[in-house]
């Protein structure tokens, strides 16, 4: 079974969507000078996002420079981006960077922290994804 | 020669090189990449569409226009100015006085809607009718009576993310649901990078209350939340009031409701805290949401097997010299 990723700003908006998951999950630091976490199994991230009008920086940072290490980016599976539909176009906009450029699909979004719903269909979800990767591992073993 | 011990406090020079949080700085560089102004877009191509509404229609969206101009005028001209004070960093100082600033231009923007397409007289009659609605002045009331309070700045705070990110949305409906039915377009591209600027003045504001909230003990802390949670209540039933009396003509307040639940929860997380209304309290006609966020599939769902997987080439900016992969 594998896990999450996961950066958060001072709005601690995904953070507290972890948090509510319940699910095991690592933390992208805020800090700069803070070490990376380095996964050892599969993994799907969930990024918030930072564009601005025109849809740059919509991915921080500190989960580009996570992304730039090319062992970690191997195991990533895919992406659920946090947002805020006020934004309008670029809704989630940092789901759709990350997709592109690591190749991976989007599997959800949601909104600042997520609703009960989020939560649920995410968990739902996550099972059903990593079952189904599991099952591409062993066919192409 | 004048005594120097007595002599006028001068501030420190901003130096925006030597941060104390990164934040400001991000928030002061979206907020300057994303300055407009009402004259960019072409409202003139509006007239046609305004000319098939009814005149209940007309009315009530000149209405909703001067009871969001209200609430930006109190933003600009009391809310942003009195969180000043409170700032911790010189450059939150900085950031507030932008936000302060796009206020003005969100009121003067509904102006530029009226000169382009209302008689002059009935867009003074809805400035009369805004001045003695008795919900759109309680509901304005009660937000002034907290910026008044002095003694404790994190309510100001509260005060000022629930108008930013709950009180306008009873008006920011309307503009979307003329979208909805492609009445308005032009009008509707203009409120939309109203709701774009509140969003980002919503999400710093409460990030803004959540560091000022960690410095405190938990009583502290637990009385803060009851006086938000409780402000939101005395707000939300004025809203429910203003939203039956213009609404209720439409036949639109249910659904109105659901975007105020639904705008609400987002205040509340915008401050740190959990969601007021359940989700079934909260399901916003997808007409509305698609007017909200063109372009973004509302039920993009990979999971549930709806929506694309991967994502189509799309013109977007992405800084290339950042991955280097």
């Amino acid at each position: 079974m594998a896990g999450l990723v996961y950066f958060s700003s001072g709005s601690g908006n995904t953070a507290r969507l972890i948090e509510r998951l319940g699910l095991p999950a690592l933390r992208i630091p805020r800090d700069p000078a803070a070490p990376m976490p380095c996964p050892d199994a599969p993994f799907v991230l969930v990024s918030p996002t930072y564009s601005d009008g025109t849809g740059r920086g919509a991915v921080h940072r500190q989960v580009i420079r996570f992304l730039n290490d090319a062992p970690t980016r191997a195991l990533l599976r895919g992406v659920i981006a946090g947002g805020n539909r006020n934004f309008g176009t670029t809704f989630a906009l940092a789901g759709d960077v990350i997709s592109r450029k690591c190749n991976v699909p989007v599997l959800y979004r949601f909104e600042l922290a997520g609703t009960d719903t989020d939560l649920t269909r995410i968990r739902a979800g996550l099972t059903r994804f990593w079952s189904t990767e599991d099952t591409q591992c062993l066919m192409q073993a | 020669m004048k005594d120097f011990t007595a002599a006028r406090p001068v501030p420190r020079a901003i130096n925006w090189n030597r941060l104390e949080d990164d934040t400001d700085l991000d928030v002061w560089n979206r907020l300057t990449v994303n300055f407009w102004l009402p004259e960019k877009v072409p409202l003139s191509n509006d007239i046609q569409s305004w000319s098939q509404l009814t005149e209940d229609e007309r009315q009530l969206t000149i209405r909703v226009f001067t009871g969001l101009t209200l609430l930006d005028t109190i933003q600009n001209s009391v809310g942003a100015p009195t969180l000043m004070v409170d700032a911790i960093t010189p450059h939150e100082e900085a950031v507030l006085s932008n936000i302060a600033f796009m206020e003005a231009v969100h009121a003067r923007s509904y102006s530029s809607v009226f000169s382009t397409l209302c008689q002059t007289a009935d867009v003074d009659e809805a400035f009369r009718w805004s001045a003695e609605n008795e919900h759109l002045q309680a509901k304005s009331r009660l937000i002034l009576d907290e910026y008044a309070a002095t003694e404790n700045p994190l309510k100001k705070k509260i005060a000022s993310v629930f108008l930013e990110s709950f009180l306008f949305y009873s008006g920011f409906y309307l503009p979307m649901h003329w979208s909805s039915r492609a009445r308005l377009t032009n009008t509707a591209d203009l409120i939309r990078l109203i709701i774009r600027d509140e969003a980002i003045h919503g999400y710093y504001i409460g990030y803004k209350f959540q560091r000022g909230m960690e410095r405190l003990p938990e009583a502290e802390r637990n009385a803060l939340k009851d006086f938000a949670f409780a402000l939101l209540f005395d707000l939300y039933e004025i809203e429910a009031r203003y939203t039956e009396q213009l609404y209720d003509g439409l036949g639109l307040t249910e659904d109105v409701k659901q975007f105020l639940h639904y705008n609400a929860n987002k205040a509340l997380q915008n401050l740190g805290f959990e969601a007021l209304f359940p989700d079934d309290a909260c399901k916003v006609n997808p007409a509305i949401m698609a007017a909200l966020s063109p372009n973004s599939d509302e039920n993009h769902d990979f999971f549930s097997g709806s929506g694309s997987s991967y994502v189509i080439g799309k013109a977007v900016a992405t800084e290339d010299e950042d991955w280097d992969f």
